[in-house]
């Protein structure tokens, strides 16, 4: 049966001001419409460019569930691909990334295609002559991704043609980003120390919400973050507080910690927490760093750059990213239950390593499906994704310091645990979902 | 549950058969939930490391699935006791399968010992069955006459892939 296809009203009555109705975390039919609309609509994270840093290297992923592939072209630059042969449809690379030289050639019958995906050969051309071939889609070779952005290396992509531009849907939010780079000496990353991959039975959207719910961490929490400061009292007086206990123990900080934290909201979903001090505030000196900083931007900007706290930033629909601790979550959608989390981590070039092993021991101890913490969460989703199937109430509450005029307002700073960035969230979400319906 | 977790040594130096015992013995405190008594088994200096990348030679700037010092293993073993441990409610069971451990090398002038065993790990909860296969690499050496753990490799053969929650120790 089907509610939802081509009923823009359906979909838009599915989010209300102060709560939304199950079917957008259950219904796998409204997960298809976010597939066909939501992420063709929106500009989404493909990868970073230092994931191809020579030409021929290829790092393929998705743009919801539909498979592509980020390649550095012969003349340098990068291009997005849909990863589909156009003969037979064949996934034209065999591992997630690699470099395939000056070409890319299908397992299946051997077409072969530029680095741009243009259409460079096939064999036995001839049984193509007199068919009306170079009208075909297929002659136009591997379909690019027409719409993309190349942000200080972190790649966007846009399917569809409607919706908006790069700048006019990011806005101001992408100064998280730039925080996050400026943080090198010489303002570049470098994805860096593998990728945590975590498999979750909820839906993305669980995920995308719960980085901006700062009332969960002190309850939720208490299993991971509480008995580390438990087991932490007992250390002798005098020892040295280890960095897994200055990474860990900040996440059971009490609710005046993240309501005086303050949640900025940006346009189309967008928004970070951790607006005046954040969990990533405490953390160590690390030597030599600030001195590094210094002599690259100054005493002053440095400081206004390492000062910047911001804990998540959300960048809808699904990623966050952690300028200090320089982590980028990806959260991608496989069904209405099921979410693929990947954690990558960045080096900032021309830092001292121990940063890196400070952002490698968070995404160890936070995000690996060997974590606790991380634990601590999965668990709720999990829970959550059952108990939405019982019929007692239809619709999920996100009341918390709602206000009236809300809806039009765009960069402003909130009470750190308001749930205004979910709501915000979800009328982007009604947005990109019904756009051109 | 009358095994004894700490078997005192016989002679200073570890027979093979005195390091193979050990590291099974390991497997059963774990099956058998006797997690204090485990974490007696590892040396205070000692680490748990769970590579995320085949061959992985570098804990520090590759990221792991675990590199856990005595530390942060305590405060799992305390989580997994603690009221509020909602992932844990119900608790997880493990099951090890073990072949027989190989001593790799044996090194007494340095206190040395390295043990290689290929072994197939079950985590349960609630309807949930999940396989692993790994290799888990002991080096030991003698404290006190006793043998202890300083550290223990897990090398699972699908490092790479996408987990769920894996709850307890392989
Ligand atoms: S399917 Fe790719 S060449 Fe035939
Ligand atoms: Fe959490």
């Amino acid at each position: 049966m089907t509610r939802y296809a081509g009923n823009a009203a359906a979909l838009r009555a599915l989010v209300r001001d102060q709560e939304v109705h199950r079917d957008v975390y259950v219904s796998e039919e409204v997960f298809q419409l976010e597939m066909e609309h939501m992420f063709p609509n929106s500009w989404v994270y493909v990868g970073h460019d230092s994931q191809v840093p020579n030409a021929g290297d290829y790092y393929g992923t998705t743009i919801g569930t539909q498979p592509i592939l980020l390649v550095r072209h012969t003349d340098g630059t990068v291009k997005v691909l849909h990863n589909r042969c156009p003969h037979k449809g064949t996934r034209i690379t065999s591992e997630t990334c690699g470099n395939t030289g000056k070409f890319f050639r299908c397992p299946y019958h051997a077409w072969s295609f530029k680095t741009d995906g243009s259409l460079l050969a096939i064999p036995l051309k001839k049984g193509y002559e007199n068919t009306g071939f170079e009208q075909s889609h297929a002659a136009t070779g591997m379909a690019p991704v027409r719409h993309i952005r190349n942000y200080r290396g972190f790649v966007f992509a846009k399917i569809n043609d409607g919706g908006l531009d790069f700048e006019e849907f990011f806005g101001e939010s992408l100064s998280s980003f730039d925080n996050m780079i400026d943080r090198s000496p010489v303002g570049q990353l470098k994805v860096a120390g593998g990728v945590l991959r975590y498999m979750h039975n909820c839906n993305w959207k669980m995920l995308v919400e719960n980085q901006t719910d700062t009332c969960h961490p002190m309850v939720a929490h208490e299993s991971s973050a509480g008995t580390v400061v438990e087991v932490w009292k007992k250390a002798p007086p005098g020892t040295k507080k280890p960095m897994a206990v200055e990474i860990i123990a900040p996440f059971m900080s009490p609710y005046e910690f993240f309501e005086n934290m303050g949640i900025r909201i940006w346009d189309n979903g967008h928004g970070h927490t951790g607006v005046h001090h954040s969990i990533h505030s405490d953390y160590s000196a690390i030597p030599g760093y600030f001195e590094k900083m210094t002599a690259a931007y100054g005493e002053e900007r440095a400081k206004a750059i390492l000062g910047e706290n911001r804990h998540n930033t959300v960048y809808f629909p699904n990623i966050m990213i952690k300028g200090p601790i320089q982590l980028l979550r990806h959260f991608k959608p496989i069904a209405a239950n099921k979410t693929l989390v990947e954690s990558w981590t960045f080096q900032l070039v021309d830092a001292p390593d121990m940063l890196l092993e400070r952002t490698l021991m968070y995404n160890r101890l936070i995000n690996a499906p060997t974590s606790i913490v991380g634990h601590d969460d999965l668990e709720m989703y999990e829970r959550a994704q059952e108990g939405l199937h019982s019929n007692a109430n239809e619709w999920v509450n996100l009341q918390r310091l709602y206000s009236p005029d809300e809806a039009g307002q765009t960069n402003v700073a909130v009470n750190g645990t308001s749930e205004w960035p979910m709501r915000h969230q979800f009328r982007a979400w009604t947005k990109f979902m019904t756009m051109g319906m | 549950m009358t095994m004894v977790a700490e078997a005192p040594l016989k002679n200073a130096v570890p027979t093979d058969q005195e390091l193979i015992d050990f590291v099974v013995r390991e497997a059963r405190l774990i099956d058998q939930q006797r997690f204090d008594e485990w974490l007696d088994l590892y040396a205070d200096d000692a680490f748990y490391w769970m590579p995320l990348e085949w061959n992985q030679t570098d804990p520090r700037l590759t990221c792991s699935l675990m590199y856990e010092d005595k530390l942060l293993l305590s405060i799992r073993v305390e989580r997994l006791k603690g009221a509020r441990t909602f992932s844990q409610k119900p608790k997880s069971r493990c099951h090890h399968v073990l072949q027989t451990p190989q001593v790799d090398s044996r090194d007494a002038a340095a206190n040395s010992y390295v043990t290689w065993t290929p072994m197939h790990y079950v985590e349960t909860r609630l309807e949930e069955q999940t396989l692993y296969a790994a290799w888990a690499t002991h080096h030991l050496s003698v404290e006190n006459g006793k043998l202890k753990i300083k550290l223990k490799r897990v090398d699972l053969i699908n490092c790479d892939a996408a987990f769920g929650n894996i709850q307890l120790f392989m």
